[in-house]
């Protein structure tokens, strides 16, 4: 067909004018701002690094998830400001004699977001629905030791048989399989928070919208949208609203540091979730009183793949390898953010748990790599029949920049010659799951609570976060008659005597602990850095 | 032109299809799964999951259902953004990409034909040379370089703009974006713009309007400007589609929640549902992007026709 001149110009030209008109009409539409309405009082501004995955408590497994959900929520344990457990529903509570039976009493002006009582009827709904296979709880293990939990998970119990129970409104009995000397550091876990059992009823998976979703924590949820901005405002029903200083708090998702670092330069943030690693030195010159760096429970190691040649039934090479390495030189001059070099595989800083580090970790590095080498030639290899090992890291400027150190390393002090392979992350775990390719590969792991089993209990053979095939039956004993104690001082030498055994059989190199960091704004008043790196907005305050 | 939308709509469906199928089994054969960690669910809580989002059916039943419900206009739930679905995630995240990415191309497009068209009238002057080095500049210097630039001189140094999306700013807070996004854009379109203007003013046609003794704004406008933005429509089409579906870089650089970061997040997470929905929503714009440009082309060309 011909198309007029004249029709064609009144086209291009309606064209154009409907996609200024909706333009403008989009950019009315979504440029509402959500905190405009807040009243004069200042908002906290903080950074939240990627997205949280979901406000359900039983569907989040995010750390940023985790950060929002212990603002509007609170489960029947909490932490102070300075990283001790303390009650958060639960006003008190009691353990009987043999460690299996817990009775918490809770708060009697503990309330819901909407002013109704949180009783302990909603703890039993919301540790039933935890282990409900229905549910699909990504955490569904932490209620590993309570009663039954394990044959719920299954499939093989009906929730109703957990072991939970309302004894009256405000008393709670939670019976174990067997004595958990950490448990109630679980019951910290937001997965462990009660659950508003209407509002599941009433609105199905939406439970968890803003103006749907009922906590009972310092805040509430008013706005969420995922990628971008949560903003929650103070709980007036809060049992310690009183106390909560901060009206309005907005978490920004910002998944890159240095966007978020931008933002803090230009005033718009009062708190980061990081510090870009690549401006670390001139941020420390910048903001020397702002920037906060503590030690965390997390460490970044390699794994040893023990259940194909050439690491399997080979601790000295594996022995060899992990001496050969400098980790102050990694610390220093790679990571260089106050990381501490790493030899045991529980970070330090856990009450009550001294890690034992193994003996080399006192020699020099010159002296290490003399064992090295004696223990490299005792299995067998030289420097003319050299190991040649492929070591897998995904995809990162550190990882990458480690791993180039550890393969100089290795090839100096030994003569092993490295292959580098550099992998997606999905990629990368997929290999280790299989365990069929991979040799040395770069993994890492932080607690989900303040103990070491939290971290020692992955090496377990049948853990299925053992990413080595590490097993043995020393180990395992030893971890299992940890489990079995009640008294703290004896379970405390099984744990170590355990990770000694760990340690000696070099299944894993302990590279370096993690550290947090931020910068937080001279404003803030309440910031403690902890360990766990948790900093609830309602202990904080403007000066 | 209404049957020839239409059949060319039709032959969209089989395409639609194939990108549809191949997205599917591309992702899939991806390794690694969208709840995979280094912390691994015990296998009996990763079966209830699985089983919750029907990744343990047979992949052909999978992809049965995938197609059903996207028929219904259901994308499924994202895996990732665990309280959404996918269609809401699209549908919050795709207005803005098109607001930012029209705004862009708006401003591209008016700098962009007006330097080239400048450039074009007075060729091999200072102000030629200048636009032409200019756009050189502007097509040579990466976004993830020109975006942060912008941030730290207007937004840190001079302080006159927010940096960030999230919280208040208003409609200040699109100014950077919007800049960023479109100045290589502006730098190919004023390129194209004066090459093609260039050719067209030595046309005969051209030579022999002037002759008439024609103004040199109605020669310009009435005869020149139609002939001389074909090339730049062709180019149009594929660059609408990519601004208009979302820059990464952008997004990543002032933190906006559009789709290019929901595509390459969804991409890395192994979110399947996100990434196949955001998937048929871009091939459903190129087709539908490509058939208006060719209808637009014969609108300026009378010598094309659509048949």
């Amino acid at each position: 067909m011909t198309i007029t001149r004249s029709k064609s110009s009144s086209v291009f030209v309606s064209v154009l004018a409907a996609l200024v008109a909706g333009m403008l009409m989009l950019s009315i539409a979504s440029c509402d701002d959500p905190g405009a309405d807040a009243p004069a009082e200042r908002v906290l501004n903080r950074g939240l690094g990627s997205a949280p995955d979901s406000f359900d408590p039983h569907k989040s497994r995010s750390v940023q998830a985790g950060t929002v959900l212990r603002d509007i929520g609170e489960a029947l344990m909490t932490y102070t400001v300075n990283g001790e457990l303390t009650g958060g529903v639960a006003e008190a509570w009691s353990v009987s004699d043999d460690g299996l039976v817990y009775t918490f009493t809770l708060r009697a002006d503990a309330r819901w977001s909407n002013g109704e009582p949180v009783t302990a009827g909603d703890f039993v709904y919301a540790l039933r629905r935890l282990v409900d296979p229905a549910t699909a709880a990504f955490n569904g293990e932490l209620a590993a030791p309570i009663e039954h939990a394990a044959g719920i998970l299954d499939g093989e119990l009906e929730p109703a048989e957990l072991g939970v129970r309302r004894v009256d409104d405000r008393r709670l009995e939670i019976r174990l399989a067997q004595p958990t000397a950490y448990f109630l550091s679980v019951l910290t876990h937001t997965s462990t928070q009660p659950i508003y059992a209407p509002g599941v009823e009433r609105h199905g998976d939406a439970f968890v919208r803003p103006g749907n979703l009922v906590t009972n924590g310092p805040y509430r949820l008013v706005h969420a949208d995922p990628a971008s901005l949560i903003v929650i405002e103070r709980n007036p029903y809060y049992w310690n609203s009183p106390a909560t200083a901060i009206a309005e708090v907005h978490y920004h998702v910002l998944p890159q540091p240095a966007t978020e670092y931008n933002r803090f330069r230009a005033g718009e943030l009062d708190i980061t979730d990081n510090v870009p690693a690549e401006s670390f030195a001139s941020i420390r010159e910048a903001y020397p009183d702002e920037l906060r760096v503590a030690p965390t429970l997390a460490i970044y190691y390699y794994g040893f793949n023990v259940t194909r040649p050439p690491f399997e039934g080979n601790r000295d090479l594996r022995a060899a390898l992990s001496m050969a390495i400098d980790r102050d030189v990694l610390v220093e001059r790679i990571t260089g953010r106050g990381e501490a070099p790493a030899y045991s595989f529980v970070p330090p800083g856990i009450p009550g748990y001294e890690p034992p580090i193994p003996a080399f970790a006192d020699l020099t590095q010159e002296e290490r790599v003399e064992r090295a080498r004696r223990l490299y030639y005792a299995a067998g290899y030289s420097e003319d029949n050299p190991a040649r090992i492929e070591l897998r890291y995904n995809t990162s400027d550190t990882h990458q920049r480690i791993a180039e150190a550890v393969q100089l390393m290795w090839r100096e002090a030994l003569g092993v010659e490295t292959e580098l392979i550099n992998e997606e992350f999905q990629v990368l775990l997929e290999n280790i799951r299989a365990g069929e390719v991979t040799q040395v590969f770069r993994s890492a792991w932080s607690g989900t609570y303040p103990d070491a089993h939290s971290f020692l209990s992955i090496q377990e053979s049948a853990n299925p976060s053992n990413l080595t095939g590490f097993a043995s039956a020393e180990y395992d004993a030893l971890m299992e008659r940890a489990a079995a104690q009640t008294d703290p001082d004896t379970r405390r030498r099984f744990l170590e005597e355990a990770e000694r055994v760990l340690l000696a059989e070099h299944p894993v190199i302990p590279l370096y602990y993690y550290v947090s960091k931020h910068l937080v704004s001279p404003d803030i008043e309440g910031w403690h850095d902890t360990v766990l790196d948790y900093h609830y907005s309602h202990h904080l305050s403007f000066r | 032109m209404l049957s020839y939308t239409l059949r060319r709509l039709l032959a969209a469906v089989p395409t639609l299809f194939l990108v549809v199928l191949g997205a599917f089994l591309l992702v899939r054969e991806a390794p690694g799964g969208p709840f995979d960690e280094e912390r691994v669910l015990p296998p009996e809580i990763e079966a209830n999951i699985l089983a919750a989002y029907h990744l343990d059916e047979p992949l052909h039943r999978q992809f049965l259902r995938y197609v059903g419900s996207v028929l219904t206009g259901d994308f499924g739930p994202s895996y990732r953004y665990r309280d959404y679905t996918v269609g809401e995630i699209i549908a919050d995240a795709f207005p803005l990409s098109l607001m930012l990415g029209g705004l862009a191309m708006l401003l591209a497009l008016a700098f962009g034909i007006a330097a080239g068209a400048a450039a074009a009238l007075r060729p091999n002057t200072v102000l030629d040379r200048g636009v032409m080095t200019l756009s050189m500049t502007g097509i040579s210097i990466p976004i993830f370089v020109i975006a942060p630039l912008l941030v730290l001189a207007f937004g840190i140094a001079l302080d006159w703009l927010p940096v960030g999306w999230s919280g208040s700013g208003g409609l200040s807070r699109l100014v950077l974006p919007v800049v960023a996004l479109a100045l290589p854009q502006i730098a190919h379109i004023a390129r194209l713009t004066r090459a093609s203007l260039i050719d067209v003013l030595g046309s005969d046609y051209i030579r022999t309007a002037r002759a008439q003794g024609l103004p040199t704004s109605t020669l310009l406008l009435v005869h020149a400007a139609r002939p001389a933005l074909l090339p730049v429509l062709s180019y149009l089409g594929p660059a609408i589609a990519g601004v208009l579906t979302g820059s990464v870089v952008i997004e990543q650089v002032f933190g906006i929640p559009g789709l290019g970061q929901f595509f390459v997040t969804g991409a890395l997470n192994r979110d399947y549902t996100l990434v196949l929905g955001i998937v048929v929503l871009y091939a459903v714009l190129i087709v539908l992007l490509n058939l208006a440009v060719d209808i637009l082309y014969a609108a300026l060309d009378p010598r094309i026709r659509l048949s």
